[in-house]
């Protein structure tokens, strides 16, 4: 038998793909636990159901493609995507909203485009978006946290048949609007009367959300020490997050945006920055490009937030920035060894 | 504590060094045969100087080097040219080359050689030579050839000297166990370059602090030298030219320059040492440290191996288990390749085998998709974007891929190490280097063929046109002398006559007869219009010529150095190129020496002959012809104007009997040829003249040489002369059908030619093919003015 005939380099890192989808996997872990310690099982409800449909379809669109089904499952990046999409979406959403959603993410979003490295847009945040303005009811539903009601949380059980579209009239009783929605609405009380007043707020932000988010930062810096991804596009999001409500707090009147602190923890913030703003595929690709990329969304999300008409606004900023990744790539090439930043730049393709 | 600086990127791939390092560096021994490859640096291959069946010395010369950029190859040891023959070379092509094959005798029997107790009593010049001679090539494994290196220039100034023993390859100990056990050699090399090179600032010695037993080493001998042995942490790739000088100067070679134009020279610790022993011993390259690692190899170890040693040799001394082998890898598991054939020679260059197990270095899992994680470019030692290039390089958008700086990759595989998806990146850019190369040459060589295309359109339109014009002309003329004719017969004579002078002399200036045309020229200058070259107009123009052939052989040699920096495949035809250049600079040179050698006896000569500087050049000229350039003699001199005063009669004859015909036949020429009686007349009366004259002066000189009747150069004027009668006496069809002939015969070796260069795939064939046209283009134009007469 002859010697293997292959090219340099010989050696490999350790790195591959799929660990780095399980590193991803692993890092949702203290976010999705601090939601359903604070808002019930409903959303490792969702994000069970979002898996088994988001592997579902992707190994369909595989078989219509030809393509081998356990090569690319084996890749977990359907996995990521659907749970991105069961932690966005409200706890204990109907099967169908979130069957739509993986679908959507999966096949339109995903596949359509050639499959994983393809797609221009972050397939779960376009599923978002696309049920948001579909299904604008169901979206806007948020559970109350843990210690804003009397009631008690969604067990495993009534997640379960609320998902699957049992009782859900019951639903009601333990809905209530977002801290971000309750800020939007208010335009007669001071920023301080709106906290006193309002159950859903806590310690920094809303109930329940200021933990959900420090659980997600906690994962995002463990991926940063894993060095699954750079700090520049998510710290710069987060950065310029914090100069614009900084800028537009105003002390806190009955016009004012909100403090730094409160929407850095409120919403989709932390889960924004270090999972949804670092999927490397619909990123920037050079660091340079990422630090303007990542603040560009930030500076989008608290106009979108503050000024526009959707409560959270995430993940319109991250699609609206897909956009715009091709065109920062183009203007934000390293400089190459041996080469002078001007003979690089400015245009030319 | 001097700064280092970091270099961008960077990864820290398992070293696997220790294996290696267990036992101290063993002689390899003398195999039963060497093969030893022409080409095993980079630049242009050896040529051989010895044959088959000859017996060889060790350290014997046995191919010289070609060309500047080359080197030449000496026998490892005593014994008989077996064969020079194709061999497999160690290529990753695993391709064949001319290699110099022998067959050990056992004896290792030294040639004759002497070293230098103090090198300083000899120029930089002569030690640099003593480096090329001994076929030193840059021992990292680039292979460029040392003295080139050395040959620094002045306008260059150096401040750093850089030696290179980062050794970051993993694997890798030829240059570490060098440094445990030969440090004293590496200090005495460092300073031997330090001479020659004469750095302004510092000498540097760049090592990684994986290796502390070989910078203790290092720092002992070095001390009190003034060299400075620099450490800084491991990461691959540090040890890359470009990186190393980063790391060490902070400061970057610019994109396509050379580090000696950042005042830099970086030289291997291993080629050091092989200076040190060129110089002091006067031992040629013939040996050098090779890695024998990996965990299919049974006793992994450093070897001091023989050039020209099979890599199946030292396998076999090293407990090579052949099964449990996958690849097999000539060089480090970073930038090494694969080889096929065990057969292959160790050469210059190769620093390592490797021989791992399935376990060590598995085979490639499939790649996956890219999913732009921004790892490789996290990765890359120089700052590129490897996922965009990816991306462009599947795509073939060859622009987008120069624009993201693909030529500055120097393929040092961190990419590939770091993808997640297991993607082989660095081929992907070495395809598409390749890709773009070819479709680089594609267009000159399509520009080139529509240049000669649109050329060969204009001139035929042009020729097209200056027939219109004659054809024009003649009709007005015509016209003209009809008109002439019928109103004013006396005054409309005369124009006529001054319109066929100048006809006439105009067909002088175009007349091809090289003696007739050096003839005109004389008479030129004669008159003041000085046209034709003078000595030292032409003295002028040669040394312009080399000086600008000088010229473009430095450009060539530039090129040339920064492909082989680049390891760009295109070195082998840069160094090609270098190498004809230097043969045009050679031939201007021989002819610019030869020129002016001919000057002294042209400027010695005036004296002896008249005055006249027309009359001289008359002189020249004729002996020219003749194929020779001596002195007339008197005596033939006299016959020679005997001759030229007979040839003048009897052309002048000639010329009054055309006249009388053409006034006969009231022809439009008439004019023309009553100048050319007048003119004969003129020359004829100047002939007597001389001719009288030199007879006058003959009498009155006492001494006259006899001289032999046969001589060469009369005989050559003679035939010459009677060719040109013959021809002026044929009739113009029989003029046409020899130059037909003539053209056809030149056809036909014109072809001949270009099938020859053709199939030798010569880039002469396309210069034969126009020339080829252009001749089939005379020859029809001939056909068609004899079937017109």
């Amino acid at each position: 038998m002859g010697f293997l005939k292959v090219s340099s380099p010989h050696a490999h890192g350790p790195m591959s793909t799929a660990r780095v989808m399980r590193l991803v996997l692993l890092a949702t872990i203290p976010g999705l636990f601090s939601l359903t310690w604070f808002f019930g099982f409903g959303s490792l409800v969702n994000v069970l159901w979002a898996s088994i449909t988001a592997l579902a379809f992707e190994a369909l669109a595989l078989k219509w493609r030809k393509r081998p089904i356990g090569f690319y499952l084996n890749d977990y990046s359907a996995l990521v995507t659907a749970f991105l999409l069961g932690i966005a979406l409200p706890p204990g959403s109907p099967f169908w909203l979130i069957m739509i959603g993986t679908g959507f993410a999966i096949l339109i979003c995903k596949q359509l485009y050639g499959g994983m490295g393809y797609n221009p847009f972050n397939p779960a945040m376009a599923a978002y978006v696309m049920l948001l303005i579909s299904f604008p009811v169901q979206m806007t539903t948020w559970l109350a946290p843990q210690g804003s009601f009397a009631g008690d949380l969604l067990g495993p059980i009534d997640a379960l048949r609320y998902c699957f579209g049992f009782g859900r009239d019951s639903i009601d009783a333990i809905t209530m609007a977002t801290p971000l929605d309750v800020l939007k609405q208010n335009d007669s009380l001071l920023i301080e009367d709106l906290w006193q007043g309002s159950a859903q707020f806590g310690q920094f932000a809303g109930i329940g959300w200021e933990w959900a988010n420090i659980g997600f930062l906690l994962g995002g810096m463990y991926l940063l020490y894993r060095r699954v991804f750079t700090w520049h596009a998510p710290i710069s999001m987060l950065a310029s997050l914090t100069i614009m409500s900084a800028l537009f707090y105003d002390g806190g009147s009955s016009a004012s945006g909100g403090s730094p602190l409160f929407h850095l923890l409120s919403g989709a913030t932390m889960l924004g920055a270090f999972f949804i703003v670092t999927d490397p595929v619909t990123s920037a690709v050079s660091n340079s490009g990422r630090v303007i990329y990542g603040a560009l969304i930030g500076i989008l999300v608290y106009i979108i937030r503050v000024w526009g008409n959707y409560p959270d606004a995430v993940a319109f900023a991250v699609l609206l920035m897909n956009f715009a990744a091709p065109f920062i790539d183009h203007y934000t090439q390293p400089r190459t060894y041996g080469h002078k930043l001007k003979d690089q730049q400015g245009g030319k393709s | 504590m001097r700064k280092i600086w970091d270099i961008h990127g960077g990864i820290h791939p398992a070293e696997n060094k220790h294996q290696s390092l267990h036992n101290p560096i063993e002689n390899a021994g003398i195999p039963p045969q060497l093969i030893l490859p022409l080409a095993q640096h980079i630049g242009a291959p050896a040529s051989p100087i010895v044959n088959v069946g000859d017996r060889v010395l060790k350290g014997q010369m046995i191919a010289e080097a070609k060309g500047f950029v080359s080197a030449p190859v000496h026998a490892p040891t005593s014994g008989i040219i077996a064969a020079i023959e194709s061999r497999v070379i160690p290529h990753p092509s695993g391709m064949s080359a001319s290699c110099i094959v022998i067959d050990t005798d056992g004896k290792d029997e030294w040639i004759a050689h002497q070293g230098l107790e103090d090198y300083t009593q000899l120029s930089k010049i002569e030690l640099v030579d003593r480096v090329r001679q001994a076929g030193i090539a840059g021992m990292g494994g680039a292979g460029f050839p040392a003295a080139v290196k050395l040959s620094t220039r002045d306008d260059k100034p150096i401040e750093t000297l850089i030696l290179n023993g980062t050794e970051c390859e993993p694997y890798i100990t030829a240059d570490d166990i060098l440094m445990r056990e030969r440090a004293a050699e590496i200090i005495a090399g460092a300073e031997i370059l330090r001479h020659l090179i004469k750095p302004s600032k510092e000498t540097l010695i760049g090592v990684e602090d994986n290796k502390p037993e070989g910078i203790a080493a290092l720092k002992k001998a070095a001390e009190g030298t003034g060299i400075e042995i620099v450490v800084f942490p491991t990461k691959y790739p540090s040890g890359g030219e470009k990186q190393l000088i980063q790391i060490l100067t902070g400061k970057e070679v610019p994109s396509g320059g050379l580090p000696s134009d950042v005042g830099i020279v970086c030289q291997n610790i291993g080629t050091a040492t092989a200076i040190y022993r060129a110089i002091r011993f006067g031992e040629p390259l013939i040996s050098r440290i090779t890695t024998v690692t990996g965990e299919a190899c049974g006793q992994p170890q450093n070897y001091e191996v023989l050039l020209g040693t099979p890599v199946q040799y030292l396998l076999d001394k090293s407990g090579f288990d052949k099964d449990n082998c996958i690849r097999l890898i000539m060089g480090g598991p970073m930038m090494g390749y694969t080889l096929q054939d065990t057969a292959v020679p160790i050469v210059k260059t190769s620093n390592c085998v490797l021989a791992p197990t399935v376990a060590e270095l598995p085979p490639p899992p499939p790649a996956q998709a890219c999913i732009r994680c921004g790892m490789c470019a996290e990765a890359c030692p120089v700052s590129l974007l490897p996922q965009q290039m990816y991306w462009f390089a599947r795509a073939q958008e060859h622009e987008k891929l120069e624009d993201h700086q693909l030529f500055d990759c120097i393929e040092c595989g961190a990419c590939s190490f770091a993808c997640p998806s297991n993607i082989p990146l660095v081929q992907y850019y070495r395809a598409s280097k390749a890709e773009i190369r070819q479709a680089q040459q594609d267009k000159i060589k399509a520009e080139r063929s529509k240049e000669r295309f649109e050329a060969r359109t204009a001139r035929l339109e042009q020729e097209e046109a200056e027939k219109e014009a004659k054809r024009a002309a003649r009709m007005e003329a015509a016209k003209a002398k009809a008109a002439a004719a019928a109103n004013a017969p006396e005054a409309g004579k005369a124009d006529i006559i001054q319109a066929a002078i100048e006809r006439s002399k105009a067909k002088k200036a175009e007349s091809t007869d090289p003696a007739q045309a050096a003839i005109a020229r004389a008479q030129a200058k004669r008159d003041g219009n000085a046209e034709e070259e003078s000595p030292q107009e032409k003295t002028e123009r040669l040394q312009k010529l080399l000086a600008s052939a000088e010229k473009r052989l430095a450009a060539a040699k530039e090129k040339l150095a920064l492909a082989q920096e680049q390891q760009n495949e295109n070195a082998d035809a840069f160094a090609t190129a270098v190498s004809k250049t230097e043969e045009k600079l050679a031939a201007t040179q021989k002819e610019l020496s030869e020129h002016e050698a001919s000057l002294v006896p042209t400027k010695a000569a005036p004296a002896s002959d008249s005055a006249d500087p027309a009359q001289a050049a008359i002189a020249r000229a004729l002996a020219k012809r003749a194929g020779a350039s001596a002195d007339e003699s008197d005596e033939d001199k006299t016959t020679r104007l005997q001759n030229t005063v007979a040839s003048t009669e009897k052309r002048l004859s000639a010329a009054q009997e055309k006249l009388a015909s053409a006034q006969e036949q009231n022809d439009a020429n008439v004019a023309a040829f009553a100048t050319g009686v007048e003119k004969t007349q003129a020359k004829l009366d100047t002939a007597k003249k001389e001719l009288s004259d030199h007879l006058a002066t003959l009498k009155t000189s006492s001494a006259s040489e006899p001289v032999a009747s046969d001589d060469p150069v009369q005989a050559a004027i003679e035939r010459a002369k009677a060719a040109r009668e013959a021809q002026a006496n044929m009739s113009d069809a029989d003029k046409i059908k020899q130059t037909i002939e003539s053209l056809e015969s030149r056809i036909a070796r014109t072809k001949e030619k270009l099938e020859a260069a053709r199939a030798e795939g010569d880039d002469k064939a396309d210069i034969l093919a126009d020339s080829l046209v252009k001749l089939e283009d005379k020859l029809a134009a001939a056909q068609q003015t004899l079937s017109e007469t």
